[in-house]
């Protein structure tokens, strides 16, 4: 045998890992966007399940408040029902306003805010809403790196190849953005 | 994130493997004056290898029980609770499970092997003293150590210097009650024997300082690696003030630690002191697991 066969079998065989490191990579790095993306979906949900509880915890105490607990599960509907990354980010900001002009509504009802229930309906929203901002982080994150993969050469070639596609990102407006702010205890 | 703590697992294992290497070296030295040369690394290797095993797996329970931790639900401390999920969502793990202290001195630490067996205990005290942006600020920060795997670094490398501190006493003392092949072999009075003179001098300086030397670098490894739980903690609270208003409030408070003990120093958020307040002298910081509080604090400032 001459050394060139030797060197092209040895730059084959290079190759070959490569190509099954990169691709293992990229199978990796989607799994985790899915799972990211499942994690929010998750905290997503809990929140859905606090409204209810939340606007008729509010509603003994502030019962004219109609519009401000329709708004609420208005935007949650819609919420429930959105199909595309952006569509869910755009709703979930209207669920935050909407719970934070819930939230305003409660903080003239010192009897409401001294209620147990209620106080510990609260904490369990505020739990969820930095849950939810926890999951975006990581998320948005492991999009980055899928999309950071795909995108650079020389494994963008084999990602067309495989059909990896970039994610989008699970953008909150600023406003929305970190729990909001339902801390009254004063510490 | 993953791809750190993918290096650090690598690192992990070659600290463990230059811990045992360290024993080996120190059982070494016993053999060759105590027994027949390899006995004493064989023992060595085997006493290092069965307590860095038992340490990586009943390491975390010892600890809990001895800081009295006890377990506490989601319905008994919502909000721990809370950010402790929260927080670990962020880093990509398992929640811990939640412990907290009967200790009114803030301080907290993370224990456990890998992130899928870890736990977090917090105090009383810092339940009572820390608002919720505090509180996030500390969690991130014992989450970090849970994701570098420091803690099982730090269990296993303590046990694996225990072994050669416990080793080098074992000898010392046989020595001095008359044992050991390097006094008889020096009785001889020609070359050989004051060659073998020397090297049993140097193999019990080596005996001295090897624990010293071993707690030291232990203890330089730890004090870095505070900073880069710091670093890290902060980077998946992505808010800073939140664990410099936190040290603040440890730096400043009065309570001292009943559960403090040297074993376990190095596991707490800081150093745990029975007499509060700060250590400032070059010694203190040299002996210390932590780096000093308002260095942390600046470094953290400076981010």
């Amino acid at each position: 045998m001459s050394a060139a066969f030797w060197i092209v079998l040895g730059l084959v065989v290079l190759l070959v890992a490569w190509l099954i490191w990169a691709f293992n990579r990229l199978v990796k790095y989607r799994n985790r966007v899915d799972e990211g993306w499942s994690q929010i979906d998750v905290q997503l949900r809990r929140r859905y399940d606090l409204i209810p509880n939340l606007v008729s915890a509010v509603q003994g105490y502030a019962a004219h408040e109609r519009e401000t607990f329709e708004s609420v599960t208005r935007a949650r509907a819609q919420a429930e029902g959105a199909s595309s990354v952006a569509g869910q980010a755009d709703a979930e900001n209207a669920v935050t306003s909407g719970l934070r002009q819930l939230l305003a509504v409660a903080e003239n009802y010192p009897d409401l805010k001294a209620n147990t229930n209620f106080l510990a309906l609260q904490e369990e929203l505020t739990g969820t809403e930095s849950k939810i901002a926890y999951a975006r982080q990581y998320y948005n994150e492991q999009v980055r790196m899928l999309n950071t993969a795909i995108q650079s050469f020389p494994s963008s070639v084999l990602a067309s190849t495989f059909h990896f596609g970039a994610r989008e990102f699970f953008d909150i407006e600023d406003a929305a953005r970190g729990p909001v702010q339902v801390d009254f205890k004063g510490s | 994130m993953h791809e750190e703590i993918a290096r650090n697992k690598r690192k992990t294992f070659l600290l463990l493997f230059l811990a045992v290497l360290f024993t080996g070296l120190i059982g070494y030295v016993i053999g060759y004056f105590f027994l027949s040369g390899s006995a004493g690394v064989v023992i060595a290797v085997i006493l290092a290898i069965v307590l860095s095993f038992g340490s990586f797996l009943y390491g975390d329970k010892m600890v809990l029980a001895s800081t009295r931790a006890k377990k506490v639900t989601p319905q008994q401390e919502p909000r721990l609770h809370n950010i402790v999920e929260g927080l670990a969502i962020a880093a990509g793990i398992p929640k811990p499970t939640v412990y907290v202290i009967p200790e009114m001195a803030p301080n907290a630490f993370a224990t456990g092997r890998d992130p899928e067996h870890s736990s977090i205990a917090v105090t009383q005290g810092l339940l009572d003293t820390m608002n919720r942006v505090e509180l996030e600020g500390v969690i991130g920060h014992e989450l970090s150590h849970v994701l570098d795997r420091d803690i099982l670094v730090g269990t296993v490398v303590a046990t694996v210097v225990g072994a050669a501190v416990l080793m080098s006493e074992i000898f010392m003392r046989s020595w001095f009650w008359g044992g050991g092949r390097g006094r008889r072999d020096s009785s001889g009075g020609d070359t050989a024997g004051a060659l073998a003179l020397v090297l049993f001098a140097v193999g019990i300086v080596l005996l001295i300082i090897a624990p010293l030397a071993g707690q030291l670098i232990k203890l330089s490894v730890s004090r870095n690696r505070e900073y880069l739980a710091d670093a890290q903690g902060v980077l998946l609270t992505r808010y800073p003030p939140g664990l410099i208003s936190a040290l603040e409030k440890i730096a400043v408070a009065p309570q001292a630690m009943h559960a403090a003990n040297n074993a376990t120093a190095h596991l707490w958020l800081n150093q745990p002191s029975r007499i509060p307040g700060e250590q400032t002298s070059s010694m203190e910081k040299m002996f210390s697991t932590h780096p000093p509080i308002q260095d942390r604090i600046k470094r953290l400032q400076e981010m």
